[in-house]
C-alpha cells in the first residue's frame, strides 16, 4: 500500500453512528456521573451492548479459526470483518471507536461492555476449547465485562515482581490462588456486577522471576475471590478501579492460559505475551486519551471563537496572539499524537511489529494530551475551573492516560531500550 | 486507508537520493560550510539525478508529475546529508516550479524546458525582505501597474544565489495581494547588493538585493491574468521546508545516539543513563511525529484537499521540532557538541533557520 491518509469509508460511516451515542448518551450523564462516582452509565452500557456483542462474536469466530489452524486443520482465514486480500482494519475501527466515544467521555467509556484486556490476553493464547468457554458468554445474554489483574500493591511497572502465587493442586486438578491485585479496571463489573471474568497474573515460582509469571482466568463468583476496596480517584470516576483479594482463590486447571512450564528466554511466552498485549492496548490508551484532547481543544476553540478569537493558519508565527499560538499548539500536539497513533493501529492491522510505534503513541498521546487539557482550563480561566463546564473533568480524566498501560516514563524507557538495541541490563 | 510504505519507485528514487547524501553532500558539509562556497562538482552531480525535471510534465521537457509526496521522501534525504547544499541545489526549482504549478501555459512553454536540461541553471526568487518582521502576505516590495507593463520597487534579503542568476521570480504586493513576477537580471533598475551571511547554511550563498522601477511585460505576471494566490504556495514550500527539517533533524539524531553508545563515562557508554537515553527517545518521537505530519499534508496535496492547514501545522510544528532535536544533540556531544571539530553545532544553526525560511525552499 502506498503512504495514504485517508479515513476508510466504512469507519467514517461508523464513527458518524458513534458520534451520536457520545453526544446524545455519554455526554448529558458526564458531570452526573463523576459528581456519584461509582455509580453506572447504565443508558451507555445497555445502548451499546448489542454492537459489542456482535463485536465480541466477529472476534471469538477469527480467534476460533486461527486457533483451530494452529493446531493443524486448515480453516479459511479471517472473520475480522475483512475478506481474503483486503487489509483488516479491526484495530483502526477499534482505535477510531475509542477516540469517539472519549470525545464524549473518557469515564463512560471505560465501562463500556466487552473482554476488554482480558480478551486480548485470552485471545493470544487460548485453546479453542478456552476461547469457547471464556469468550462465548460476550457473546449473548446480559452485558458482561472482562478485566486484567497485574498491579500489585509492590509491584507497578515492575510487572515481573508480582507476588500473587499459584500452586497446584494435584488431586484436586486445581490451581490455588493467593495474594492481592490493585488497580483493576473494571474489576467490580466483571466479578461482582455480571458474569464475567478477570485475567489474574500470578508466579508459580517465585524464583524463576519473569519466567515464573503466567495468566489465570478467574470467573465471576469463584469463592476465595474478594473485592477489598474501590478506589475513589481524580478523574475517570464512572470507572471503577478496584483492588482484589485472593484468599485461597481454586480455579480448574484449564484456566491457566498456556502452559505451565517454566522456561526462560525464547520458550517464556507468559511475560512476553503479557507484554505483547501492551502492543495493542498501548495505541487504545492514546486513542482514549486523544478523545479527551480532542474534546478539550474543541471546545476551547469554538468558545474563544465566539469570543472573536479565531484560528488562522497562514499567518507567521510573531502575528498570533499568545492565544492563538497556544491553540495552534494544542492542535499540533494532538494530531501529532493521533498519526503515531493511527500508525501503531495501522501496524498492528498488517500484523507486523509495532512495539516502538504503540509506546511511542502512548509517550506523546498522554504527555500531550495532559498538557492540551490543562491549558483549556487556563485558556478559558475562572469559567474553565468550575464546574459549570466539563473542561476541569477532562483534565482530571486525561491525566489517567500517562499513567495506566505503563507510564509516560515506562513507556518512554521502552522507546530508549528499542532504538538503542538495549536490553533492561543495560538500560535501566 | 492509513498506510505508510513508499512505491517501489519512490523506494528507489529515495535509495538514490540517499545515496547521493551520504556520498557527496556529507563529506563536502563542513568544507562548504567553512567555505562558504558549494562546490560545483557536487551540485552538478546533484543536479543530474532529475528531481526537478521529475516534477515537470513531459510535454514541457520533464518526465514526471509533480507528487507533494515524492518531493517529501527525497527532501528529508538531501537534507539529511547537508541543509546548506541542498539549498543551492534546490535553488533553480524556486524559479520553476511555481511556474510548473501555477504558471500560464505560456509560461511554461516558455521557461520550464529549460529546466529540463543537463546544466544547472541560473534561476532563483526573491521572496523575503529585510525586515524584523516578515509576512509574505503583506510584503513592502510593491507592483503597480502601468500601461502592459508592471513597475516594480523594493528591497529583498536572502535572494539565493542571485549574484549569477539570470532570471528572477520576484514577489511583490499588487494591491494588497502577494502576486509574482518574471524579472531577467539584465532588466535596468535590478540590482544584486551584498552576499548576506546567515548563521548557518552556509553552502547557500544569498545576497539582498533591490529593485528600482524595475519595469516587465504584464505578460510576465506568475498566472497571467490569474495570478497566484500565495497561500497556496506557500504550503508547497511549507511541506517542503518541513520535510527538510525532519532530515536535518534525524541527522543530528542518528549522530547524538552513535555518540552516546561509544562515549563512556563513569564507566559505561552514556546511553546506559536514562538522561541521555530518554532524550534520545524524545527525539526519535518528535522526528517521527513530524514525518507524519508532513505526509499528511503532501498526501492532501497530491489529492487535491486543502492542504494549507496541514502545511501549516507541519511546518510550525517542524520548526521547533528541529531546533529541539538539534539542540539535543549539541547537548548530547555536551563540550564535543560544541566544537567544530563535530558536526552537530552546524546542524543546530540550521536547525534554527527553518523558522525565517519560508518560501526559501520548493520541491
Amino acid at each position: 500500500m502506498p503512504i495514504e491518509f485517508k479515513t476508510p469509508d466504512a469507519i467514517e460511516k461508523q464513527m458518524q453512528q458513534v458520534h451520536i451515542v457520545a453526544e446524545n448518551v455519554m455526554r448529558p450523564d458526564s458531570r452526573y456521573l463523576d459528581d456519584h462516582e461509582h455509580e453506572r452509565p447504565v443508558k451507555f452500557v445497555n445502548m451499546i451492548w448489542p454492537q459489542m456483542k456482535q463485536m465480541e462474536a466477529a472476534n471469538l469466530k477469527a480467534a476460533l479459526s486461527r486457533a483451530e489452524a494452529k493446531n493443524g486443520k486448515s480453516v479459511a482465514k479471517n472473520g475480522n470483518g475483512a475478506g481474503a486480500g483486503k487489509p483488516s482494519i479491526a484495530n483502526l475501527t477499534l482505535l477510531h471507536m475509542i477516540e469517539e466515544l472519549s470525545w464524549g467521555d473518557a469515564g463512560i467509556y471505560l465501562c463500556i461492555p466487552s473482554s476488554a484486556l482480558a480478551g486480548a490476553a485470552i485471545n493470544a493464547v487460548a485453546t479453542p476449547e478456552q476461547l469457547e468457554r471464556f469468550l462465548r458468554r460476550f457473546t449473548e445474554g446480559e452485558p458482561k465485562w472482562g478485566a486484567m489483574a497485574m498491579t500489585e500493591p509492590n509491584a507497578g511497572s515492575d510487572t515481573s515482581n508480582i507476588q500473587t502465587t499459584a500452586t497446584f493442586d494435584e488431586e484436586a486438578n486445581e490451581w490455588v490462588l493467593n495474594g492481592e491485585k490493585i488497580f483493576c479496571t473494571s474489576g467490580k463489573l466483571a466479578l461482582e456486577e455480571s458474569n464475567g471474568l478477570v485475567v489474574v497474573w500470578a508466579t508459580v515460582d517465585k524464583s524463576a522471576g519473569r519466567a515464573g509469571m503466567k495468566p489465570f482466568v478467574v470467573e465471576a463468583n469463584t469463592p476465595g475471590v474478594t473485592i477489598a476496596k474501590v478506589e475513589e480517584k481524580l478523574g475517570i470516576r464512572a470507572s471503577d478501579t478496584v483492588s482484589i483479594v485472593l484468599n485461597n482463590a481454586r480455579i480448574p486447571a484449564e484456566n491457566i492460559l498456556g502452559d505451565a512450564e517454566v522456561r526462560t528466554g525464547k520458550g517464556n511466552k507468559g511475560f512476553k505475551g503479557a507484554m505483547k498485549t501492551f502492543d495493542a492496548s498501548r495505541p487504545m490508551v492514546a486513542a482514549s486519551a486523544i478523545g479527551i484532547g480532542r474534546a478539550a481543544f474543541e471546545f476551547t476553540r469554538d468558545t474563544l471563537a465566539k469570543q472573536g478569537v479565531r484560528m488562522v493558519y497562514n499567518k507567521p508565527r510573531w502575528k498570533l496572539t499568545s492565544v492563538q499560538a497556544d491553540l495552534l499548539e494544542m492542535e499540533m500536539q494532538l494530531k501529532a499524537a493521533w498519526l503515531l497513533t493511527l500508525e501503531a493501529g495501522a501496524l498492528l492491522d498488517a500484523k507486523q511489529d509495532n512495539k516502538l510505534q504503540s509506546s511511542m503513541a502512548k509517550v506523546k498521546a498522554g504527555k500531550a494530551v495532559t498538557h492540551i487539557t490543562q491549558k483549556a482550563v487556563e485558556l478559558l480561566g475562572p469559567l474553565g475551573y468550575s464546574t459549570e463546564l466539563l473542561v476541569e473533568k477532562w483534565m482530571r480524566d486525561a491525566k489517567i492516560n500517562d499513567i495506566f498501560e505503563g507510564t509516560g516514563q515506562i513507556n518512554t524507557l521502552v522507546v530508549a531500550r528499542q532504538i538503542l538495541g538495549y536490553t533492561r541490563l543495560e538500560l535501566k | 486507508m492509513y498506510s505508510f510504505d513508499m512505491t517501489s519507485e519512490q523506494k528507489m528514487l529515495v535509495d538514490t537520493v540517499h545515496r547521493y547524501a551520504e556520498k557527496q553532500l556529507r563529506p563536502l558539509l563542513r568544507e562548504a560550510e567553512e567555505n562558504k562556497d558549494a562546490p560545483k562538482d557536487a551540485i552538478q552531480r546533484g543536479w543530474e539525478l532529475g528531481l526537478l525535471p521529475g516534477s515537470i510534465e513531459d510535454q514541457y521537457g520533464g518526465f514526471g508529475e509533480y507528487s507533494a509526496i515524492t518531493s517529501a521522501l527525497y527532501l528529508e534525504e538531501l537534507a539529511w546529508g547537508d541543509v546548506g547544499l541542498s539549498l543551492h541545489l534546490l535553488t533553480p526549482n524556486l524559479f520553476a516550479l511555481p511556474i510548473s504549478l501555477f504558471g500560464s501555459k505560456k509560461q511554461k512553454e516558455t521557461y520550464l524546458p529549460a529546466f529540463c536540461d543537463e546544466d544547472f541553471p541560473k534561476a532563483t526568487a526573491a521572496i523575503i525582505e529585510p525586515v524584523y518582521q516578515f509576512d509574505p502576505a503583506e510584503l513592502a516590495t510593491t507592483a503597480e501597474k502601468d500601461g502592459n507593463e508592471y513597475v516594480i520597487n523594493g528591497k529583498k534579503t536572502f535572494v539565493p544565489l542571485a549574484k549569477d542568476a539570470e532570471l528572477f521570480l520576484v514577489y511583490a504586493n499588487e494591491k494588497g495581494t502577494t502576486q509574482a513576477f518574471i524579472v531577467p537580471a539584465d532588466a535596468p533598475g535590478v540590482k544584486v547588493e551584498d552576499r548576506v551571511t546567515m548563521m548557518g547554511a552556509h553552502a547557500l550563498a544569498v545576497y539582498n538585493m533591490s529593485f528600482e522601477n524595475v519595469r516587465v511585460p504584464k505578460a510576465n505576471r506568475l498566472g497571467g491574468l490569474k495570478g497566484i494566490r500565495v497561500n497556496r504556495l506557500l504550503t508547497v514550500s511549507r511541506i517542503s521546508l518541513a520535510a527538510m527539517a525532519v532530515g536535518q533533524a534525524k541527522a543530528a539524531y542518528e549522530y547524538a545516539l552513535n555518540y552516546a553508545k561509544e562515549r563512556v563515562a563513569f564507566g559505561e557508554p552514556i546511553a546506559h543513563r536514562q538522561s541521555i537515553a530518554f532524550m534520545l527517545a524524545e527525539m526519535a518521537i518528535e522526528i517521527e511525529s513530524t514525518r507524519l505530519m508532513v505526509w499528511e499534508a503532501a498526501y492532501k496535496f497530491d489529492h487535491r484537499e486543502d492542504a494549507t492547514r496541514a502545511a501549516y501545522l507541519a511546518k510550525q510544528y517542524a520548526d521547533k521540532m528541529v531546533l529541539d532535536v538539534t539542540d539535543g544533540a549539541v547537548q548530547v556531544l555536551g563540550g564535543h557538541g560544541y566544537i567544530r571539530e563535530h558536526p552537530v553545532e552546524l546542524w543546530l544553526r540550521n536547525g534554527r533557520g527553518f523558522v525565517t525560511w519560508d518560501g526559501l525552499a520548493m520541491a
